[in-house]
């Protein structure tokens, strides 16, 4: 086991989960969806400047500035600014969402109010009570 | 003074006065007024200085780069032709400001009204006195805009409305053309420098682009000045405040496309297709407007024809091609410009005093308003071109160029047609001052509310008139040297000579102009009969063709927006992501489909496995609890605090601090969002739909994974990370390079992140400001808690520990900010963990009792924020450094020691502002509207028991 396949079959397990939720027809489903799909890309982000343990990137007057001591400051300041964007997003989606919850009074995504695969029968057993 | 200075102070001054106005708002009219007439005199004291050298010969210019790369430089230039629309656009303005601040009622919404006036008096100046083609651009556009302020002044009413929104579609979609026109134009030229262009005519015209450019600069022209058949939108104009009738159809609007030719008439006139296309365009205009100017009833619908008809006089004399019919364009314009916007001031007196503008109601007004009278028939007889007025020579100058033009082959169709249209301009100019002030009243009430009035209301209207006379009577001495001058700059060569004066003996053109006097004085003798015969005939209607047409294209633009976009979340979510997993398989493809690279793996501990199965179990329940969703927000969390470990154990403190506390905020509001919605709904989606959706995400979770693995068993190409680390302490003076590089090397998209985070905070607040009302309001008050709750709403340990614990949450944060340029830490951080503590208040305590001591306002807070960090970077421009450089220092204090400032700490406590204030904006907006709701459910609960 190495950091690069836990990294990597995180990232994927993650994709997986999100794509799924976000093609879900509820809006928290899709919120849910599209904050694994972020955790997902943040870590790739991140991943691309190469998994390094132990080498912050804090200047040290002992190391001086070579590149080899330590890891690559730059996607962490890319993923920094992206995890914050994101809080943005993520706020707006889940205020858009309940908003049109609040005008429609259906969570669906597509604002339906009927269910969107009524004609296949709501088979399943586990509908609210 | 220098011309550089002047210049620009020149066409700074409206916009400077418009702001003011705008920011005064409030303030008295005579406030507004003031500022507005301030701003005009200045900028004709300014202009005054520069017309000496102008008229001298000298061409005061001056230039700044502004986007190089584009050619767009920031040039003005004030040759005589800027300088004689400058000084009609100034002097009117001042006029009509004076004008309107007696002409508006009280109440009205003087503040907007002269900021807008400004605004668009800026824009002209600006149209006339650029010296780039594409700058000339933007402030063409900007009077597109700004009259549309104008024109829909008065928003109550549905025909300013309409009209505001017609002017904006034609002269807005003319402006479209001309941007085209003027791109090839530049294009061809090889420059998009004014004076270069105008040097380059015989490139352009030689140019196989020639006819393009000109047929889409022609457009531009025509419809902003209302030349048939694009004329409609001016009638409709006529809703504005009658002051902006006065100054956008007498010198101003309508008049760009008429200066846009003039200024371009080197480049491209001469040529027989111009001469086709402007000459006839302009000849159709002239006698159709002054023929549906005969006929109209209102006062201002008569003068917005008449004013059609004398734009399309002057757009025809400008597509003669001559000098000479140049020479008469120019003083032409001088002409309608001081007897049109008297004109329309005095309509504007007739209806300020009598209520009306209905010419069949009016009469024999010269009894009760003799002033008003005296002005207004002087101002038409001027119109009419009637001997001694200044009309009287330009008509016939016109007149006498029309034998020259051969249209069709036909040289007879010119100057006939010019003798009718001149024929009906002198029927309609008679008609308006004949029937609304002799004969006898047509109706009593509006005849006995009649008076002239006050001084400052005739003043303008009287000056403007005196100017239309002398412009007759001594026409040398007023304008000779200007209109040679201008002519010299319109044609691009000296002058021809020429005499301005009411005689010349008896010619062509006075045969012609007599004609046209005798057949206008037949026309208002027969006026009654032909009026029968004219409403009789069945005619167009411009608007509902308008409307049609618009309607038209709205139409098929929504069937062609439907037919390309499914507005199915869903269903362009699944599309999305599969033409990206496409994408992925054709990218591994190409790269050869080796999915190991080289580079040596890191072994991994133990504990990062164990927070690896954690990861993974808490991505597993998160889909398959989805309904549960206050589960789901657990696990949640704990995907959250996986991946926070991760970047901790990964040499990326500042990432690991970010992320958790996002993550804390983050649960907040989906844990307060999830309040209102419904916890656990139904399932919706049938059992194929989610075999298709599990197959289409598994791929993808492969897809990403594999490249993330063949990304991290590979070695990373060269990397700028060496610059960062080795510049960061000495150029950025921090240690914290990841700090540095957010407050420094990459500030700027730092600032541009924070903006957007502002306006979702804005965004959010709108969205939820408006919950109170229609159907979300009544949702919200019929809102019912669907949980059991604590009986006790707020536990009395949560508060007094979350009181204890607040001071201690704000010192970390103040810690974490200070250290943050050395350290892991900084803004971004800092101001989530401060809003984790006020937000645990919230929580703790409700929110009526946080809200009461809260001290700030998040709005402020916002903009403070992204004030504070633009400033900080305009500062350094100051120092001769580039935008948002920054700059250290190091200090030191008794007891505390050597210490370091950077100004990349005023930055940051921009960003520390700005998500502050955009997190708890919309985390407090969310609580107050749950909060509501709670109340609400809990009185109805207890007025049921």
């Amino acid at each position: 086991m190495t950091y690069e396949f836990l990294m990597a079959s995180a990232i994927g397990v993650l994709v997986a989960g999100g794509v799924y939720l976000a093609l879900r027809a509820r809006t928290f489903q899709v919120v849910l969806g599209l904050t694994l799909i972020s955790y997902a890309v943040h870590l790739f982000l991140f991943a691309s400047g190469r998994l390094v343990l132990d080498r912050p990137p804090i200047w040290d007057a002992v190391q001086g500035g070579a590149l080899a001591e330590y890891t690559d400051p730059l996607p962490q300041a890319l993923v920094l600014t992206a995890i914050v964007i994101t809080f943005g997003m993520t706020a707006f989606v889940v205020i858009l969402a309940l908003r049109s919850f609040l005008e429609t009074g259906s969570d669906h995504v597509d604002g339906d109010t009927v269910p969107c695969d009524s004609q296949d029968g709501m088979a399943d057993g586990d509908a609210q009570p | 003074m220098a011309y550089p200075l002047t210049l620009l102070m020149l066409v700074a001054l409206p916009f400077v006065a418009a702001l003011a106005i705008a920011l005064l708002h409030n303030a008295a009219r005579a406030v507004h007024s003031g500022i507005a007439a301030g701003a005009s005199a200045l900028g004709l004291v300014l202009l005054a200085l520069l017309a000496g050298p102008v008229l001298g010969g000298a061409v005061p210019s001056a230039s700044w780069s502004w986007v190089p790369a584009l050619g767009l430089d920031l040039t003005l230039m004030v040759d005589p032709l800027g300088l004689m629309f400058a000084g009609l656009i100034l002097g009117i303005g001042l006029l009509v400001v004076i004008f309107g601040h007696f002409y508006l009622y009280t109440g009205e919404a003087t503040g907007r009204f002269f900021a807008s006036l400004m605004l668009f008096q800026g824009a002209m100046l600006g149209i006339v006195i650029a010296g780039n083609v594409l700058l000339l651009l933007v402030f063409w556009e900007l009077t597109s805009l700004s009259s549309f302020l104008l024109i829909g002044f008065w928003q109550h009413k549905a025909e300013a409305r309409q009209g505001a929104r017609m002017a904006l579609a034609v002269t807005g979609g003319g402006g479209l053309a001309l941007i085209g026109g003027m791109v090839l134009l530049g294009v061809v030229a090889g420059s998009f420098d004014l004076a270069t262009i105008l040097e380059r005519g015989d490139i352009v015209r030689a140019s196989p682009l020639y006819p393009a450019a000109l047929g889409l600069i022609l457009l531009g022209c025509f419809t902003k000045s209302a030349q048939f058949p694009f004329h409609f939108w001016l009638p409709h104009a006529m809703a504005a405040p009658t002051p902006v009738s006065a100054y956008l159809h007498s010198a101003t609007m309508v008049k760009a496309g008429v200066f846009l030719l003039a200024r371009l008439w080197p480049v491209l006139a001469g040529t027989e297709l111009y001469t086709g296309i402007v000459s006839s365009v302009g000849l159709v205009t002239m006698v159709f407007g002054a023929g549906v100017a005969l006929f109209r009833h209102d006062l201002k619908s008569i003068l917005a024809y008449s004013t059609i008809s004398q734009l399309g006089l002057l757009v025809m004399l400008l597509g003669f091609s001559l000098e000479a019919a140049a020479l008469a364009a120019v003083f032409h314009i001088l002409n309608h410009a001081a007897f049109k916007a008297a004109l329309f001031m005095s309509a504007g007196i007739v209806e300020h005093e009598t209520g009306t503008r209905d010419i069949r109601r009016l009469g024999g007004l010269a009894k009760a308003m003799p002033i008003t009278a005296l002005v207004a028939t002087l101002a038409a007889a001027s119109m009419a071109g009637l001997p001694p007025l200044g009309g009287f020579i330009s008509k016939e100058m016109m007149l006498y160029e029309t034998p020259e033009v051969v249209l069709f082959g036909l040289p007879w169709l010119v100057p006939v047609l010019a003798t009718v249209g001149a024929t009906f301009s002198v029927g309609y100019s008679l008609r308006l001052a004949w029937h609304l002030f002799f004969g006898r009243p047509r109706e009593v009430e509006p005849f006995k509310r009649a008076h002239d009035p006050g001084f400052g209301m005739w003043a303008a209207p009287a000056l403007l008139t005196v100017l239309a006379v002398l412009l007759g009577l001594i026409p040398m001495t007023l304008a000779a040297p200007m209109v040679g001058a201008v002519t010299g700059a319109v044609i691009g060569a000296p002058a021809p000579e020429f005499d301005l004066a009411l005689w010349h003996g008896v010619n062509l053109a006075l045969i012609l102009s007599a004609i046209a006097v005798a057949g206008g004085v037949l026309l208002l003798w027969r006026h009654a009969g032909l009026l029968a015969l004219w409403e009789r005939a069945p005619l167009p209607d411009a608007k509902r063709i308008f409307t049609r047409t618009m309607g038209f294209a709205d139409k098929w633009v929504r069937k062609a927006l439907v037919a390309t976009h499914t507005p199915s979340l869903q269903n362009m979510l699944l599309a999305s992501f599969a033409v990206i997993a496409a994408l992925v398989i054709e990218g591994a493809m190409t790269g050869g489909g080796v999915l190991t690279g080289s580079r040596p793996g890191l072994p991994a501990s133990i504990p990062a496995i164990v927070a690896w199965t954690l990861l993974i179990a808490a991505t597993a329940a998160v889909v398959n609890d989805s309904r549960n969703r206050f589960r789901v927000l657990i696990y949640i969390s704990v995907i959250g605090l996986v991946v926070s470990l991760a970047f901790a154990q990964l040499s990326a403190p500042d990432l690991a601090l970010t992320q958790i506390s996002v993550e804390v905020v983050t649960i907040l509001l989906l844990l307060l969002a999830l309040n209102l919605l419904p916890k656990s709904p139904p399932l919706l989606s049938s059992a194929p739909r989610k075999w298709r959706d599990g197959a289409l995400a598994i791929s993808g979770g492969v897809l990403v994974g594999g490249l993330a693995w063949a990304m991290l068993t590979r070695d990373p190409g060269p990397s700028i990370a060496a610059y960062h680390l080795a510049n960061a302490k000495s150029g950025g003076g921090g240690t914290n390079v990841v700090n540095v590089i957010l407050v420094d090397f990459r500030a700027f998209d730092t600032l541009g992140e924070i903006i957007v985070l502002g306006i979702a905070g804005l965004g959010i607040f709108a969205l939820l400001e408006t919950t109170a009302v229609g159907e979300a309001g009544r949702r919200l008050r019929g809102w019912r808690s669907d949980m059991s709750h604590s009986p006790e709403r707020h536990p009395i340990m949560l508060v007094m520990a979350s009181r204890i614990i607040l001071p201690l949450t704000l010192t970390v944060g103040i810690y974490l900010f200070l250290r943050g340029h050395n350290q892991p830490g900084g803004g971004f951080i800092a101001a989530l963990v401060v809003a984790v503590a006020f937000l645990v208040q919230y929580l703790a305590a409700g929110f009526d009792w946080s809200d009461k001591r809260r001290r700030f306002g998040e709005h402020r807070l916002i903009a403070w924020g992204v004030l504070v960090a633009m400033a900080t970077g305009l500062g350094s421009l100051a120092f001769g450094a580039n935008f948002l450089t920054s700059t250290f220092e190091y200090f030191s204090l008794p007891l505390i020691g050597k210490f370091e400032l950077a100004s990349a700490m005023a930055f940051d406590t921009g960003v520390f502002l700005t998500v502050f204030g955009a997190v708890m904006l919309a985390l407090a907006q969310l609580s107050h509207i749950a909060q509501r709701a709670a109340r609400a459910a809990t009185s109805q609960e207890d007025t049921a028991l």
